[in-house]
């Protein structure tokens, strides 16, 4: 069977950009794309796209072309981009296709997010009682997770601190000055054990990932960035997931551990050749937590990890190497895919000031969405 | 006072909240005492809808309890200084008043508080 190449990029900037929708920054993205791949919109066979808040990715033929190739719209939450690639992927490895486009963007108003019980098969008490709050999950399963293995809020201040360090560094990000320890550490406590600095922020922007078959990819000389594995997975019995009413005594493996897994198996490799990672990292917490569930170090490593610096620019596995959901902000549609247009940009040595100095051949992404979505993604060249 | 749960016919798994659905499920009740797995501070007032607290708002506790032999549930955490929240921490049931309805109705829901009694 043949594989499945990544033959252009486009990212519209991350952030606030206050005179364009979320559908235009999308277009943007895909235009970006189709220009870095040197083909039109009229070469695409089909185009899955999503966006969680900004409107219905298909209506963007009216812009791009009327050309009546098929366009799946996609809904997923955090991980709609990553769905919109795994749609994408499995279009293209089936045969059925040849080249096509994945695309997600969003543009998310300011303050958190404000989920609706009934949209996640919940009753109304469960809004009222205060516990629709995602930023709550991640505190509570990070201060389980400290408590267990040993981490420390200094680790969690790390991680921010990295963030800011790489945004400064990614002209698509949105945080783009650097912000000291202490500062982190200090600012004003949101869902304890996780400060303000700890936490990303819904934000705009749109990103697109033109896709083709190894033949075509050959033919347009653009047969460099491999898709080794899409891996995607819903939440399995006994994991712990965002708006959880209950769950089982018994524990089970979370919906990253499972995605990360498959994929590995995909890819034929493991965590030790991954080159440069992009973690979803809603928090500081999140990415430490991450780093053991997608297998690239046992749990409670993660404080020496950091401590040495060793998932920095210039470590041993570079992670989150734009400043990931904490620099970017997370448009929800577009965030996955942030994730895969960063690890291409490594891959192709094309990071600037962010660049991983050591020749990177493997590149992974994880995305993680309510209510329990993981999508993994493997790339090579 | 009683926490109510389903219990799935077929497999004897408890759901909860109880599902509305009699025709898999019967009505079971959760034990009132259970131990503190995991918690937070809410220090922002959730956003309104849907959220419905006694205003100003004033941070709460929140986490999960685990009710030994049945499951880890999501909770109010109540009556106690958030410097003492620990894992592991006995609790038992109780009610907490959520807001005062449009007709003068309090209404309440379950939390659970750090154990009083003498556990069960």
């Amino acid at each position: 069977m043949s594989d499945v190449f990544i033959v252009g990029i486009g990212i519209h900037p991350f952030g606030r950009t206050d005179n364009r929708s979320g559908l235009q920054q999308g277009e943007f993205a895909v235009r970006a794309a189709l220009a870095d791949a040197d083909l039109d919109w009229a070469d695409m066979q089909f185009a899955f796209g999503g966006s969680d808040a900004s409107g219905k990715a298909d209506t963007l033929v009216t812009q791009l072309g009327q050309t009546t190739i098929p366009f799946v719209n996609v809904l997923n939450g955090c991980a709609t981009g990553g769905a919109a690639l795994f749609g994408a992927y499995s279009a293209i490895k089936s045969q059925e296709f040849e080249l096509g486009i994945a695309l997600g963007f969003d543009k998310h108003p300011r303050g958190a997010f404000d989920p609706k019980p009934v949209d996640w098969g919940l009753p109304e008490w469960y809004g009222e009682a205060g516990m629709m709050v995602t930023t709550q999950f991640f505190a509570i399963k990070l201060r389980r997770y400290m408590e267990l293995y040993g981490i420390t809020p200094l680790a969690l201040a790390r991680v921010a601190e990295k963030a800011y360090y790489n945004g400064a560094r990614a002209p698509h990000a949105w945080r783009r000055a650097p912000v000291d320890i202490d500062t982190i550490l200090n600012s004003s406590m949101v869902n304890d054990p996780l400060t303000k600095f700890m936490f990303c922020s819904p934000s705009e922007g749109g990103v697109a990932l033109v896709l083709a078959g190894e033949k075509k990819a050959r033919e347009l000389a653009r047969a460099d960035v491999r898709l080794k594995a899409v891996a995607m997975r819903s939440r399995p019995p006994g994991s712990f997931e965002v708006f959880a009413p209950a769950m089982e005594i018994d524990r089970g493996p979370s919906t990253t551990m499972i995605a990360s897994k498959a994929a590995f198996e995909m890819a034929g490799i493991g965590p030790h050749d991954i080159d440069v990672a992009q973690l979803q990292d809603t928090e500081s917490g999140a990415e430490i937590m991450h780093m053991a569930e997608n297998g690239f170090c046992a749990d409670g490593q993660q404080e020496a990890w950091l401590a040495d610096g060793r998932s920095r620019l210039d470590g041993t596995l570079p992670i989150n190497t734009d400043g990931g959901c904490l620099a970017c902000g997370e448009p929800i549609g577009a965030s996955g895919l942030r994730q895969v247009y960063e690890n291409v940009v490594q891959l192709r040595g094309a990071g600037g000031a962010r660049q991983v100095p050591r020749k990177a051949r493997t590149a992974y992404s994880h995305v993680y969405g309510a209510p329990g979505v993981s999508a993994v993604v493997i790339l090579e060249c | 006072m009683r926490l109510m749960c389903g219990r799935e016919r077929s497999s004897g798994r408890l759901a909860f909240p109880p599902p509305n659905d009699p025709e898999s499920f019967d009505p079971a009740e959760l034990p009132k005492h259970g131990y503190l797995w995991s918690f937070t501070v809410q220090r922002i007032a959730p956003k309104s809808p849907p959220y419905r607290g006694t205003l100003p708002f004033a941070p709460f506790a929140i986490g999960y309890v685990e009710l030994p032999g049945a499951l880890i549930i999501e909770t109010r955490l109540a009556g106690l200084d958030f410097g003492n929240l620990h894992i592991g921490m006995p609790l038992e049931l109780t009610a907490l008043p959520l807001y005062t309805d449009a007709d003068g109705t309090m209404v309440l829901t379950y939390a659970f508080r750090p154990q009083r009694t003498a556990g069960s």
